[in-house]
């Protein structure tokens, strides 16, 4: 079951697992956003990512638009419908027990996730675009064309995520509102709109994260749930609505997942990452990096 | 008031009953395995609701228990030919001891709400993994256990009827207990664990040792609840074990009808399977439709009815029952 | 005799010292009252009585057993109970089941706890609510019902947070006539108070807390006239204006 792996398998797990990790932390960048803005576990994260894949997916196969331009997209659709989403639905349970908030956004992603069943069959697809399906050599190491721009973008985005909220001023007050509740009100914020931008921009970054990988990745209805397992091992591991943590975290688990698998056949490379949640979730609860002040 | 209200129970309790015995006589083979999958989901419904409704956990992976049951009892029936009933029994003690060994874990380090429910479903995950990984050397097909007949012994029948009257007789029994454990002390110190912890401790309440037998019940009666499902379908993989959709099917009965009540998961577990068969019917083989509605109903739930429909119902009549009394005392009744 | 000896209780959070080198004696039948400013540190006074927190340093005596460090639901089976300053209902269940809930820390019979309860709530003037659910009572229910929970345990002594703060004249005055029947029942009262009136009335002893510390003890006269106390509260320039 153990087989050690060559230097060149190693090499190219480690290089694989961070461009991939750079995608899982665009995908925990927005679920801790939300978490720490609202105190939201957000269950349906991967189902909206999920619908930023098929977004991709669906412009490409019929309107022949290439997938890096559809983030132009999908970005903004995706906030659309984070915002709605939060608006409608989330909002009426913010001040429920927390259980119910995670019964409540389980039973979103089951809706969407089985609308998609309906609207697109199980079947899996795969975007074929033949400029991108490309593979280099660097050194002793392949490396897929997808996966570099996939973690460039992503890279970049959760920069952009990083100046907006350190620089400007929704994002200031989003940060506000994360930390210092009270305060935040004192101050004159409008609480409600930050919660409906917050929970907007989280999604819009997992949608965004779909689209990054739709042309590598396999893109099926019930995608989003392998993702929203991983992306709640990122982001209790980095600490809740820390975004630095997410981003490492994101990195680290990408990584730990492909070395993982190098030793590790299969489906057992899940569950050691199963196994660190737990672990986790009872040893070190605050995360890595702490968690965003309660 | 309140003598009459509970010689309505009696009655309707009767009626019930008497309906639900001679069931099998007046509806077709599709009608009673319909019957079955409503008592069996209200069943494994109930025994969550222990956990997750009066101690207030939520496990969202409950499938670990059902799983870890339904294997147990049918690898000992495969390799050693040891009798189903007897394996249901130790089924049950093996879900009962992986219960009080995560229980221990969670509860000993504080985990609570949403990171317990997220605990457990991580739990069931990774027996799932490992099922799939083991089973996919040994048991490629599944688990398929072998065609012995009739018998009761062997807890095995041609016919669905059997099933019907065992599954009746096993909701029934967790139904009791329900009743029973609500009227008690025990059941009085769960709901106080689920309402105030702090403030169940200050007046005796032994939080961490209350927690562990509440874990302990439900997860004995979902781990009986899995050899069931193996002897009635007379196979099992992992999927079907220890799946996600299991988790979420047992748990959606209580929250639906009313979790913290003797008769919430199996309204719940009724509704839900009308729901199923509706969609189903109406919008053909789409496997992932009834999926769908469950969803909107659980967030339709959530957001007006929190406390599921008996437990709406309840507060309603309460407010009902205390305008009532308010006009009373108003024009002199009492 | 000395029912619950307090032994250099310390406890620090982060920096932040919280409780300092305290040291006192609850008597038996005694009703005494702790006071200080806001954040002196009675209520984590109270949290580390009662087990909820453990202290840096120090001991706890109840009843000559050392009860350092045990856990709340022991501590409370040991007849040591308290209440909550912010008051922690059980929400949705009746007013009923909150006490049966105290009951049954004695009482394993259902039917006897429910007896129990009522006899209960009768003391504490609930029992025309008792099929209310816990949530919608007025503040004033609520501290009683609070009190009636912690009765319900059948405890040799109270720690009482606050449970006068709030409520109006009325109920004030109702809530300090029942405290005076329980001390002739037998029971001893530990009481956190900032009500004057309320601490004033009831208490035989008093002891002030001041960041920590405790600054003062004696009887409520003693207290009142006591300058430390009166610096404590009222700052230094109001003793020295006043010639204290």
């Amino acid at each position: 079951m153990f087989t050690l792996p060559g230097l060149p398998l190693l090499l190219q797990s480690i290089v694989s697992g961070l461009l991939m990790g750079g995608v899982y932390s665009l995908v925990a960048v927005g679920l801790s956003l939300i978490f720490g803005v609202m105190r939201i576990i957000n269950f349906a994260h991967g189902s909206f990512m999920m619908l930023g894949m098929f977004t991709t997916y669906w412009l490409y196969v019929l309107l022949g638009i290439d997938p890096y331009l559809s983030l132009l997209f999908s970005i903004p659709a995706l906030f659309v419908i984070g915002l709605l989403v939060e608006r409608f639905v989330i909002d009426k349970v913010l001040s429920a027990p927390e259980h119910n908030q995670l019964l409540l956004t389980l039973g979103v992603s089951m809706f969407i996730e089985n609308f998609a069943l309906f609207l697109w069959t199980p079947n899996f697809r795969a975007m074929n675009v033949p400029y991108i399906q490309k593979a280099g050599t660097v050194g002793l190491v392949m490396i897929s064309f997808p996966k570099v721009i996939a973690f460039l973008f992503a890279i970049f985005l959760s920069a952009a995520l990083y100046y907006f909220l350190k620089k400007t001023d929704l994002g200031k007050a989003i940060r506000a509102a994360s930390e210092e509740k009270e305060g935040a009100l004192t101050v004159g914020i409008n609480l409600k709109r930050i919660y409906y931008v917050a929970f907007g921009i989280g999604t819009a970054c997992v949608g965004a994260a779909g689209t990054l990988t739709a042309p590598f990745f396999y893109v099926n209805p019930h995608v989003g749930g392998i993702f929203v397992i991983t992306a709640f091992v990122i982001v209790v591991l980095g600490g809740m609505g820390n975004f630095i943590g997410a981003l490492v975290g994101g990195l680290l688990i990408g990584l730990a997942e492909s070395v993982g698998a190098a030793f590790i056949p299969g489906q057992l490379k899940q569950f050691i990452i199963y196994f660190i949640f737990i672990l986790v979730l009872l040893f070190k609860p605050e995360g890595l990096f702490g968690r965003s002040s309660d | 008031m309140t003598s009459l209200n509970g010689k309505w129970h009696i009655v309707l309790f009767a009626l019930a009953g008497i309906m639900a015995i001679f069931l099998p006589l007046m509806v077709g083979r599709y009608f009673i395995h319909l019957a079955i999958t409503v008592l069996f989901f209200g069943y494994l419904g109930m025994a969550w609701n222990i956990l997750g409704g009066y101690a207030g956990q939520f496990s969202f992976g409950h499938a670990a228990f059902f799983g870890i049951g339904a294997f147990t009892s049918s690898l000992l029936q495969l390799h050693a030919g040891v009798n189903p009933w007897i394996g249901m029994a130790l089924a049950g003690s093996a879900g009962l001891l992986l219960g009080l060994f995560i229980g221990y874990l969670c509860f000993r380090y504080g985990l609570h709400g949403p990171y317990f429910a997220l605990a457990m479903l991580a739990l069931a995950e990774m027996l799932r993994l490992a099922a799939v990984q083991w089973m996919s050397a040994k048991y490629p097909l599944g688990i398929n256990l072998p065609i012995l007949g009739d018998s009761l012994l062997h807890f095995q029948f041609r016919s669905k009827v059997p099933y019907y009257y065992i599954m009746l007789v096993m909701m029934s029994g967790v139904l009791y207990l329900s009743h029973v454990i609500e009227g008690k002390k025990l059941g009085l110190y769960f709901k106080a664990i689920r309402e105030n912890e702090n403030a169940a401790e200050s007046l005796g309440v032994n939080v961490f040792k209350n927690k562990l037998v509440a874990m302990g019940i439900s997860s004995f009666l979902t781990a009986m609840g899995g050899t069931f499902y193996a002897q009635y379908y007379l196979t099992i993989d992992e999927e079907a074990a220890f799946g996600t959709a299991v988790s979420i099917e047992v748990l959606l009965g209580p929250i639906i009808g009313g979790a913290g009540t003797v008769f919430g998961p199996l309204l719940g577990a009724g509704i839900l399977e009308l729901l199923s068969e509706t969609t189903r019917n109406l919008l053909g083989g789409h496997s992932g439709m009834h999926l769908m509605v469950y969803g909107a109903i659980l967030v339709t739930v959530i957001i007006f009815l929190p406390n599921g429909i008996l437990g709406g119902l309840k507060s309603i009549s309460k407010r009902y029952g205390r305008k009532g009394e308010e006009i009373r005392e108003a024009y002199g009744d009492s | 005799m000395v029912i619950l000896e307090v032994k250099k209780l310390t406890k620090a959070f982060g920096g932040l010292v919280a409780v300092k080198d305290l040291s006192f004696d609850l008597k038996k039948g005694e009703i005494l009252g702790i006071i200080g400013p806001n954040g002196a540190g009675k209520t984590t006074l109270f949290n580390l009585i009662t087990g909820f927190i453990k202290p840096d340093r120090g001991d706890i005596h109840f009843n000559g057993d050392r009860v350092t460090g045990l856990r709340p639901n022991e501590i409370c089976k040991r007849g040591l109970a308290r209440t909550f300053q912010i008051t922690q209902p059980f929400g949705n269940l009746t007013v009923l089941e909150n006490v049966r809930i105290g009951a049954h820390n004695r009482i394993s019979s259902s039917r006897e706890a429910t007896e129990e309860a009522l006899r209960i709530l009768e003391k504490v003037g609930l029992f025309k609510k008792r099929e209310e659910f816990a949530s919608v009572l007025s503040i004033g229910h609520r501290k009683s019902l609070e009190l009636g929970k912690v009765l319900a345990t059948k405890p040799e002594v109270i720690l009482l947070d606050e449970v006068v703060a709030g409520l109006n004249s009325r109920e004030a005055d109702d809530m300090i006539k029942r405290l005076k029947l329980l001390r002739e029942e037998g029971i001893t009262i530990l009481l956190i108070e900032h009500v004057m009136k309320a601490i004033m009335s009831l208490s035989d002893r008093i002891v002030v807390i001041h960041y920590g510390e405790k600054i003062a003890e004696g009887n409520p006269k003693e207290i009142a006239r006591d300058p430390k106390v009166i610096e404590a509260y009222l700052g230094e320039e109001y003793v020295l204006a006043t010639g204290n």
